[in-house]
């Protein structure tokens, strides 16, 4: 079977998932990984783990593929007269919010927007420029008696943009970040469908990553990789960002360089890259990725990591925008350097 | 039975699946000042059936006359604007990414990050924002300009639109609740209730309905319209900003308000552009106070409607305007209340059956 | 509601408790006296005890029977000081601090150091409106020179406040978070009857990053597991906007910047409170951690929630908590602890 990528990410990007609240997103992608996996599971942290075996002699070696499901959002802090207070869940620049659907996850999912308060409503300062998050409101458009029912504190909020084609190629929607990943994973399990491939491949589709890389640091746990792949959204060039850590939209994935990546690993896949002729840039990544690599890096003795970058416009807003070349450049890269992995590809890495 | 569930029920009647679809359809077009095609197709669809006369003028106002079968008419134009407050495509900067400018008052806070539509194709598009992993903590107490901002329309999107291209936000209208949530309410609740009001206008008037264009950049169409139609009394019927928000400092009170959802329509006495016509505010406050009516004064402000440029014209008219209380206005969305928008049209039918010339002789006092 | 309640009505024991244990001095590093206090109390109530390399104090109490899980709770026993960086020639000590400490709430403080030696915060001249840096800080010990005194590189001390009943509330400072090793140690005596394997874990270090309980939960290996530990309040003049207030119940902690409570922990959490009909708060925390986050992270991962005692003034030498939340905290505890745990 194939999929169609653009309804099954379409799909995830209609389903709730704040980190630590994943319920509806995990179960979208169990069923869209399904057909391709022997064994399911969750870790007990909420990350999805997914065993597609390969056909070489027992004991396999095992890759791990690393892509976060969980959404950026908002959590309510409080309720004043009917209108809810919030805060982050994962980084948000409040400038994005004023009159930003969302939905309010309470005793039922309530359609809402976040509202600015007009300046003489605030403190002196805090109404001109810059509205601070402490400062914006969620509107229901429910009394407040209603909203005194069917809210409590700690409830989450998820952006509620419906996501948006853009021209032939392009998709612009909030949670794009890092759902496309999932959707390159998904798209890789799908190649290797029809493929012969010696290794074990346990695809994850991790927990928290917006808070503190929570899931990557326990899955390895689990699944004891020898190496893991992480999948996740980079920047992209657009109006005001075009410096060193932007990358062209819709002209390949990155392929992260630095302390968080296996040199060798690095070397081994852009091998792949290029005699299939999969378009990839270099990524500088100086220090810590901010990514699943970060942390599956240094989990128990340690475990070489790779990081494919899918270009993203608009990070972390309800507009981030890719193109699907990109993702599915992703999918085939992963699906082509996994079935090419001989079983002594570990003892082929070689530090020089 | 209780006063409220008889007022639930008229607004059964009232304010139904054709009325909320027909106001979803006119809220959803895209009709940027200067550009009110969209809204005016619409306009001239549901009110040629009505009307003895309808034409559109060198503006672009549709001008539909109905007229009334009794003695004693009394000469009444109200008006409704047709246009919204949006954007106009002012650069092409390539790859499908369009700088642009604001037409009418938009908060430039409240664009970024929204997706848009653009063009009569209702082209999708978005205001994006820098990754907030590549800003500086300074960066992000600063405002983003106008200027720093481009609506994308992907990466082969050059070719969808061009410069002089108007565009929208691209929020679709919903139903939440006791609430209705759209962009442009300000002012198709007013096109809408005119519509309805030509639909069952009583025989004692006549009914010179103005859809007018142009009111978001200095209310230039209504100026025209009530020209042409010269009449004895003049009702902008539109949306007012509802600040009915909690104060940060919960010590205080709020007395900025404007208006409050849910204390039905806002009958206006003075705003920065027109001093209502006491003997009107009489009149549909006795009409609100005779029918059970709720209704509000809009706490007199700067602000204005389309009566400022009706009340000024030719020997001048007695004018005054009626709004529907709307949070949020010129921001992507808008949220109203239904029975507000209900009573507002409530009111306005039970006044005009009401309405006849000896209102307008001065009183004994 | 803060009506001073009649003594008749508190539970004396658990006062002297407290009082015991937030008196008793503890900076992080250095919790050797606090964690002897707290084993004194304990351990003729327990199964098995033990101190692990970090210093953190592991107590069991039960076995796992059907349906029971290991069940981690932990309390750390550290406490916010001041480490010694020089001694200058006329004795006066200049430091740094250990975990949080605002030079606001130093200016005039009294320290103790772990070797008796006593003194007083001192600050050096300020511009006009500007507030104090550590650096501008240092401690008198009444010495008259470097050979006369003391302290030296490296010596520890912890602010010194008696302990203050206000009858409702009560203060000192270290009730973060000595006050829920209290509630932890009266929590394990009044366990009568559990399911499950519980580790009451008297963790060390968090002040300075969540470091014994990261250990201690490694070492435990739990199904679950808990941090108790203080919480922010919204309730006093202008501060921060937050739901949480003293004397409305322990809070049950969503999230704090550190972490996100596990819902199903959360709803565990929620039903045990209304099912013992107790008074309950849920806490969204926006700075601070605690020892959940470490439990969470351990081997693959451990469901992992936070119970919070409310508390004004936290890091300053009076943090003030009710009487009657803490109560409430040790009944809900001691609820949690006693069925079958059904994380859904």
């Amino acid at each position: 079977m194939t999929i169609d990528l653009l309804p099954h990410l379409k799909q995830m990007l209609s389903a709730p998932g704040l980190s630590g609240y994943e319920d509806p997103i995990r179960d979208i992608i169990r069923t869209a990984w399904q057909p391709f996996c022997e064994e399911i599971s969750v870790s007990r942290v909420g990350s999805l783990h997914a065993l597609k075996r390969g056909d070489g002699p027992e004991p396999r070696p095992r890759v791990m593929l690393s892509a976060h499901m969980d959404a950026i959002g908002l959590m309510v802090t409080g309720i004043t007269e009917g209108f809810l207070r919030i805060t982050q869940v994962g980084g948000i620049d409040a400038r994005i919010l004023p009159g930003q659907m969302v939905i309010v996850h309470g005793q039922r999912d309530l359609p809402a927007m976040v509202v600015m308060p007009p300046a003489h409503l605030l403190p002196p300062e805090a109404g001109s420029g810059v509205v601070a998050l402490q400062y914006l409101l969620i509107e229901t458009g429910l009394r407040a008696d209603e909203v005194e029912k069917l809210v409590r504190v700690g409830d989450v909020v998820s952006f509620a943009q419906e996501p948006l084609e853009l021209g032939s190629s392009a998709l612009a929607g909030h949670t794009l970040d890092n759902r496309v990943s999932v959707a390159a994973v998904t798209h890789c399990l799908d190649i290797l469908s029809r493929r012969k491939h010696a290794w074990d491949v346990w695809a994850v589709a991790s927990s928290q990553e917006e808070i503190g890389v929570t899931g990557a640091f326990t899955s390895p746990v689990d699944i004891q990789p020898d190496f893991a792949i992480a999948i996740d959204v980079t920047f992209a060039k657009s109006a005001g960002s075009s410096d060193w850590r932007t990358f062209p939209l819709g002209e390949g994935v990155t392929l992260a360089w630095g302390p968080n990546i296996h040199p060798a690993l690095y070397t081994a896949i852009t091998k792949t890259a290029d005699e299939l002729d999969i378009p990839y840039t270099r990524e500088p990544a100086p220090s810590m990725t901010g990514t699943d690599a970060y942390a599956i890096q240094v989990v128990q003795s340690g475990i070489p990591c790779l990081l494919i970058g899918i270009p993203l416009r608009y990070m972390h807003t309800p507009v981030e925008t890719v193109s699907l070349k990109d993702v599915r450049r992703a999918g085939r890269l992963m699906a082509e350097f996994i079935s090419a992995l001989p079983l002594d590809f570990m003892q082929t890495l070689e530090w020089k | 039975m209780s006063p409220t569930k008889q007022i639930t029920q008229s607004s059964r009647k009232r304010i139904g699946k054709r009325q909320t679809e027909l106001l979803a359809e006119l809220c959803n077009a895209l009709s940027v000042s200067g550009d009110e095609q969209e809204v005016r197709e619409i306009v001239l669809r549901e009110v040629k059936p009505l009307c003895q006369q309808v034409e559109v003028d060198a503006m672009g106002n549709v001008l539909a006359t109905r007229i009334g079968s009794g003695q004693d008419k009394v000469q009444v134009m109200i008006a409704a604007h047709m246009d919204e407050v949006g954007f106009m495509l002012t650069q092409d900067d390539g790859d499908g990414i369009y700088g642009f400018s604001i037409v009418g008052g938009i908060d430039e806070r409240q664009l970024v990050g929204k997706p848009v539509i653009v063009g009569r194709e209702h082209v999708p598009g978005v205001i994006g924002a820098k990754a907030i992993h590549l800003t500086t903590p300074e960066e992000r107490k600063t405002a983003l300009k106008l200027e720093q901002l481009r609506i994308d329309l992907g990466p082969d999107g050059s070719g969808l639109a061009r410069v002089g291209d108007r565009a929208g936000f691209a929020t679709r209208f919903s139903e939440i609740g006791p609430s209705i949530r759209a962009k442009a309410l300000d002012d198709r609740l007013g096109v809408f209730n005119l519509i309805e009001l030509l639909r069952s206008a009583p025989e004692n008037i006549d009914l010179l309905a103005a859809f007018t264009v142009q009111e978001e950049v200095g209310l230039r169409g209504a100026r025209v319209a009530a020209y042409h139609f010269n009449p004895q009394i003049g009702i902008a019927v539109d949306s007012t900003p509802a600040n009915d928000l909690p104060l940060y400092d919960e010590d205080s009170e709020n007395t900025r308000y404007n208006t409050r959802l849910d204390h039905g329509p806002a009958i206006y006495l003075m705003d920065g552009a027109t001093i209502a016509d006491r003997r009107l505010a009489e009149w549909l406050m006795k009409t609100a106070e005779g029918e059970g009516i709720p209704y509000q004064i809009r706490q007199p402000n700067p602000g204005g409607t389309d009566a400022g440029a009706i009340h000024k014209t030719r020997a001048g008219v007695p004018s005054i305007s009626v709004s529907v209380p709307q949070r949020y206005c010129h921001t992507a969305a808008g949220l109203i209340r239904k029975s507000d928008w209900e009573d507002t049209l409530r009111l306005l039918s039970a006044a005009l059956s009401r309405l006849n010339s000896k209102i307008l002789t001065p009183s004994e006092a | 509601m803060t009506k001073t309640q009649p003594n008749n009505t508190r539970d004396e024991a658990l006062l002297a408790l407290i009082r015991k244990l937030v008196e008793t001095p503890g900076p992080s590093g250095q919790e050797g006296l606090i964690r002897a206090a707290v084993l004194e109390e304990i351990k003729a109530h327990v199964d098995e005890v033990r101190t692990d390399a970090l210093g953190n104090l592991i107590a069991r109490v039960g076995t796992k029977q059907a349906g029971g899980l290991r069940v981690m709770v932990s309390a750390h026993i550290d406490e916010i000081g001041l480490m010694v960086t020089h001694v200058d020639a006329n004795g006066f000590a200049r430091f740094i601090a250990i975990g949080g400490v605002s030079p606001l709430s130093c200016i005039g403080g009294r320290v103790l150091f772990m070797n008796g030696a006593r003194g007083v915060i001192g600050c050096e001249r300020l511009e006009p409106n500007s507030a104090p840096t550590l650096e501008k800080l240092f401690i008198d010990t009444g010495a008259l020179s470097r050979e006369d005194c003391p302290v030296s590189v490296g010596d520890v001390c912890g602010f010194e406040r008696p302990f203050l009943d206000l009858g409702a509330h009560l203060v000192a400072k270290s009730m973060d978070d000595r006050v829920s090793a209290a509630v932890a140690i009266q929590a394990l005596r009044a366990l009568k009857k559990t399911p499950h394997e519980v580790y009451f874990v008297f963790s060390v270090q968090e002040e300075v990053g969540l470091r014994g309980a990261t250990t201690a939960a490694y070492g435990v290996n739990p199904d679950v597991g808990l941090a108790v530990d203080v919480t922010r309040t919204g309730d006093t003049p202008r501060t921060v906007k937050m739901e949480v207030a003293l004397d409305k119940g322990p809070a049950i902690k969503v999230r704090d910047s550190s972490f996100i409570a596990d819902p199903r922990v959360v709803n565990w959490m929620v039903a045990a409170a209304k099912a013992a009909k107790l008074p309950y708060q849920l806490e969204v925390l926006e700075a601070g951690g605690t020892d959940g986050r470490a439990i969470q992270l351990a081997h693959a991962g451990v469901p992992a929630g936070c119970l919070s005692i409310p508390c004004r003034y936290i890091h300053s030498p009076s943090e003030m908590v009710s009487y009657a939340d803490v109560e409430n905290a040790v009944k809900l505890l001691v609820q949690l602890l006693s069925e079958e745990i059904k994380l859904d």
